[in-house]
C-alpha cells in the first residue's frame, strides 16, 4: 500500500474506474470506487475525491457527501497500526470501554486521532462479528480478542518494538 | 499454553450435550461441516438440488405457494411473511426486477449473518435464484458489511464457482430462466441496514431511508420491483423446497415456524451462534444451550433485537421464542442478537450505550429522531452523572413514546425501545440514580467514590497519576484521596497495583 507513490494510485484508481463504468448505471459503482479509492491510498484525500468526481462525472459535492455519510470510509491519513476497538455490544458488556481507556492513555490520543509519529490511529468499531472472544480489538487485519486494558498495552508496546527493529537496516 | 486453552473451551462446549441436544439446524445446516469454497461440497451436501427441481417442475406460482404454505417469516427483525412479500413482487409487471440480499448486519453484537455467509455462501446463491425465478427476476445483489472481508471473499468465490456450472447465468441447467447476481459493500452505517436506505446505497447515495409507500415490492431497487430479504430467510429457502412446506411448518409453534439462529453472547458460558426450534423458552437457550452465566454470577437481563430491542428480566425468562411472545413480553424477535447481562452491569448505563449508538447512527432526516433521541441522551447522561432531576425518568418516556409514533423509519420508532424497556422492569435503578445520587453497581463513573484502604504500601503511584492532586500522603505510609477534589477519572484506581484503592457508591443526601 504505502510502497506505491502517489501517481501509481492514482494510475490504478483511473484504471479501476474505466472498467467499472462500462457497467449499467455507472454512478451507483460510487461507493464501490471509494472503497478501492480508500484500499489504495488509505484514506480519502480532497484529491482522490477530485480524482474521482473527474473519471466518474460526478460532482464533488455528492462525492463528499457520501464519503462523509459512511463510517468506514476516512477522511485523514491513518497511522500504520489502525487500532479499532469494538464498541459492539457484547464487548462493551465484557468492559470494551475499559480497553478503549487504556488505548487512549497509552497513545495520548483521542477515537480518529493518529499519533504524531503516524504509528497508530484508533478507531471505534460496531462489532467485527467475533463476539465470541469479546472484548476485542483490530489492528489492521488481525484481530485481538479477550482482551484486558493490560494485553492491549503489551500488544501496542510489541508493535512499537517491532516496528523499531524494522527500522534499523 | 494457547492450544491447551483451546482444547479446554472446546471440551466444555462439546461435551455438553444440551449444546447441541436443543438445537435444530436449518439455515446452519452446513456451517463447519462443509468446505465453504467448495462447490462440489455444497452439491455432494444436496445442494442445488432444489434449484433443479425448481427449474425443472415447479412453476413460480407452485415456488410461492410452497414459501407461503411453510409459514416463514423474515429473519431480519420484522418477521414480515416471506411468502406474501413474493407474491406481491411477483404480481408487479415491469420489464425488470430485482432481488436483494441484506448482508448488512447492523445489530452490534450479532453475527449469525455472517457465519452463515462465511460457512455456506452457496445457500444464499442458491436461494436468491430460486426466489428470481419466482418472481421474474435476472438480476440480484448481496449488500454486504465491509467489515466482512472473508465473507466477501467466499461469497465472491461462491458465486464465480456458480456460474462456472451454470447455477447462474443464462439459461441455468438448460431451462429459460437466467439470473446473475453481484456483491456491493456496504460502509458501515447502521440504518443502511433498513431496506429502504440500503436501495439507495446500492445506487450509490447517501443510505438515508425512503418513505413508504411506495415499497419496494413495487418500486424498490433503481424503482424497480424488488424483492428484499435478510441473509438467514434466503438460507431458508431451498431446504424448504427440498422438505417441503409441510415438513418446515411442523416446526415451530403458533405463527412462528421454522427454527432462529441466535448470536449468544455477553455474560454466557457457551457464546456462539445456536439455532433453535421456534417455541423454545429463553430460560431454556439461556441455561441448556448457553450453559448459564459464568464465575457464578446472577442472571439480571437479557436484551435481544439490539438496538431496537428490550431488556427482559428474569421473570419472564418462561417467555417462548416467537415473534408474538417475545413482543407481548417487551422486546422482539430482531435479527437475532441475545446479550446476556449479569448482576454487575448497570441498566441505565446498558440504555444509555444503546441511544449513544442509534443517536450516532441517526441519518438526520427527521426531526423526532435526530433532535428527540439527542435530547433523551442528554437526559440519560445527566442522571448518570448523578445530575438528575425530578421528573427526568418521566420526561424520558413521554419523549420516547412521541419519538417511536413520528418517526419516519425503524431506526428512529425503535430507538427509544431500550430505554423505555429499562424504566420499565429496572425503574428503581433510574430512581436510585436521580435520588440518591448511587450507582448501586458501582459503573457510572461520576457516581463512584474512590477511597484507600490498609492494603496501601505507600508507594505514590496513584499520587503520581492524578491529575488535580486529590491524592496526599508520604511515601511508605497510607495516602487518602480528598473527594472534594477528585474528578472521577480514575487513573488512581486503574495505577495501584496492591488492590489497595475501593471502588464504591454511596447514596448522597438529598439536597
Ligand atoms: C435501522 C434498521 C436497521 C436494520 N438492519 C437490518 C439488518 O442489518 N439486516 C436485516 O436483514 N434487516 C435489517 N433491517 C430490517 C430491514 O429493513 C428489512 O425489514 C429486512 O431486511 C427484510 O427482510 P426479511 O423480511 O427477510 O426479514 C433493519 C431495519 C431498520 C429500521
Ligand atoms: S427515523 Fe432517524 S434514521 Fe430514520 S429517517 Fe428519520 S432521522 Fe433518519
Ligand atoms: S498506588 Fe495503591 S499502594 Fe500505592 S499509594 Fe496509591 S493506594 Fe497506596
Ligand atoms: S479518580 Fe482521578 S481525580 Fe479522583 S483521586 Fe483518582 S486520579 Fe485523582
Ligand atoms: S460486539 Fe465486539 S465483536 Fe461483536
Amino acid at each position: 500500500m504505502t510502497s506505491h507513490n502517489q501517481e501509481e494510485i492514482n494510475t490504478n484508481l483511473k484504471i479501476f474506474i474505466a472498467e467499472i463504468i462500462k457497467q449499467d448505471r455507472p454512478d451507483s459503482h460510487l461507493i464501490t470506487v471509494l472503497h478501492k479509492a480508500q484500499e489504495l491510498n488509505g484514506y480519502l484525500s480532497r484529491e482522490i475525491m477530485d480524482l474521482v468526481s473527474q473519471e466518474m462525472n460526478i460532482p464533488t459535492s455528492t462525492i463528499w457527501g457520501v464519503a462523509t455519510f459512511y463510517h468506514y470510509f476516512k477522511l485523514n491519513p491513518v497511522g500504520k497500526y489502525n487500532i479499532s476497538v469494538c464498541m459492539g455490544t457484547a464487548c462493551y458488556v465484557k468492559g470494551g470501554s475499559e480497553v478503549l481507556t487504556a488505548v487512549k492513555e497509552e497513545l495520548g490520543i483521542e477515537i480518529g486521532q493518529t499519533t504524531e509519529d503516524l504509528l497508530f490511529s484508533l478507531h471505534e468499531a460496531r462489532c467485527i462479528g467475533a463476539c465470541g472472544l469479546a472484548p476485542v480489538a483490530m489492528i489492521n487485519d488481525k484481530i485481538y480478542g479477550e482482551l484486558t486494558p493490560k494485553k492491549i498495552i503489551d500488544i501496542i508496546n510489541n508493535l512499537k518494538k517491532e516496528d523499531e527493529s524494522k527500522q534499523i537496516p | 499454553m494457547e492450544k491447551q486453552k483451546f482444547t479446554d473451551r472446546f471440551s466444555t462446549v462439546f461435551a455438553d450435550q444440551n449444546f447441541f441436544k436443543k438445537q435444530k439446524r436449518i439455515a446452519l445446516k452446513n456451517c463447519g461441516l462443509i468446505d465453504p469454497e467448495n462447490i462440489d461440497d455444497y452439491i455432494f451436501a444436496n445442494g442445488y438440488t432444489a434449484l433443479a427441481t425448481v427449474l425443472s417442475e415447479m412453476t413460480p406460482e407452485d415456488v410461492i405457494k410452497s414459501v407461503k404454505d411453510s409459514g416463514l417469516r423474515g429473519r431480519g427483525g420484522a418477521g414480515f411473511p416471506t411468502g406474501i412479500k413474493w407474491e406481491s413482487t411477483a404480481k408487479q409487471v415491469n420489464d425488470e426486477k430485482f432481488v436483494v440480499c441484506n448482508a448488512d448486519e447492523g445489530d452490534p453484537g450479532a453475527f449469525m449473518d455472517r457465519s452463515v455467509i462465511e460457512g455456506d455462501p452457496h445457500a444464499i446463491v442458491e436461494g436468491m435464484a430460486i426466489g428470481a425465478y419466482a418472481i421474474g427476476a435476472k438480476k440480484g445483489v448481496v449488500y454486504l458489511r465491509a467489515e466482512y472481508p472473508l465473507a466477501i471473499k467466499r461469497l465472491q468465490k461462491a458465486i464465480e464457482d456458480a456460474r462456472k456450472a451454470n447455477f447462474l447465468g443464462k439459461n441455468i441447467l438448460g431451462s429459460s430462466f437466467s439470473f446473475d447476481m453481484e456483491i456491493r459493500l456496504g460502509a458501515g452505517a447502521f440504518v443502511c441496514g433498513e431496506e429502504t436506505a440500503l436501495m439507495n446505497s446500492i445506487e450509490g447515495k447517501r443510505g438515508m431511508p425512503r418513505t413508504r409507500p411506495p415499497f419496494p415490492s413495487v418500486s424498490g431497487l433503481f424503482d424497480k420491483p424488488t424483492l428484499l430479504n435478510n441473509v438467514e430467510t434466503w438460507a431458508n429457502i431451498s431446504s424448504i423446497i427440498v422438505n417441503g412446506a409441510e415438513w418446515f411448518s411442523s416446526i415451530g409453534v403458533g405463527k412462528s415456524k421454522g427454527t432462529k439462529v441466535f448470536a449468544l453472547a455477553g455474560k454466557i458460558t457457551n457464546t456462539g451462534l445456536a439455532e433453535i426450534p421456534m417455541g423454545m423458552t429463553l430460560r431454556e437457550i439461556i441455561y441448556d444451550v448457553g450453559g448459564g452465566i459464568p464465575n457464578g454470577k446472577k442472571f439480571k437481563a437479557v436484551q435481544t433485537g439490539g438496538p431496537s430491542g428490550g431488556c427482559l428480566t428474569e421473570s419472564m425468562l418462561d417467555t417462548t421464542i416467537d415473534y408474538e411472545s417475545l413482543t407481548k413480553a417487551g422486546s422482539i424477535m430482531g435479527s437475532g442478537g441475545m446479550i446476556v447481562i449479569d448482576e454487575d452491569a448497570c441498566m441505565v448505563n446498558i440504555a444509555k450505550f444503546f441511544l449513544e449508538f442509534t443517536q450516532s447512527e441517526s441519518c438526520g432526516k427527521c426531526v423526532p429522531c435526530r433532535e428527540g433521541i439527542k435530547r433523551m441522551l442528554e437526559i440519560l447522561t445527566r442522571i448518570t452523572d448523578g445530575e438528575g432531576q425530578t421528573g427526568d425518568i418521566e420526561k424520558l418516556e413521554e419523549l420516547g413514546n412521541m419519538i417511536k409514533k413520528a418517526s419516519l423509519c425503524g431506526l428512529g420508532q425503535s430507538a427509544p425501545n431500550p430505554v423505555l424497556s429499562t424504566i420499565k422492569n429496572f425503574r428503581e435503578e433510574y430512581e436510585d440514580h436521580v435520588n440518591n445520587k448511587r450507582c448501586k453497581c458501582v459503573v457510572c463513573e461520576k457516581l463512584i467514590t474512590y477511597t484507600i484502604n490498609d492494603k496501601c504500601i505507600g508507594c505514590s503511584a496513584c499520587r503520581r497519576s492524578c491529575p488535580v492532586g486529590a491524592i496526599a500522603g508520604l511515601p511508605k505510609e497510607k495516602h487518602t484521596i480528598h473527594e472534594d477534589l477528585c474528578i472521577k477519572c480514575g487513573k488512581c484506581f486503574r495505577s495501584c497495583k496492591f488492590h489497595a484503592i475501593d471502588k464504591t457508591s454511596i447514596a448522597k443526601e438529598q439536597k
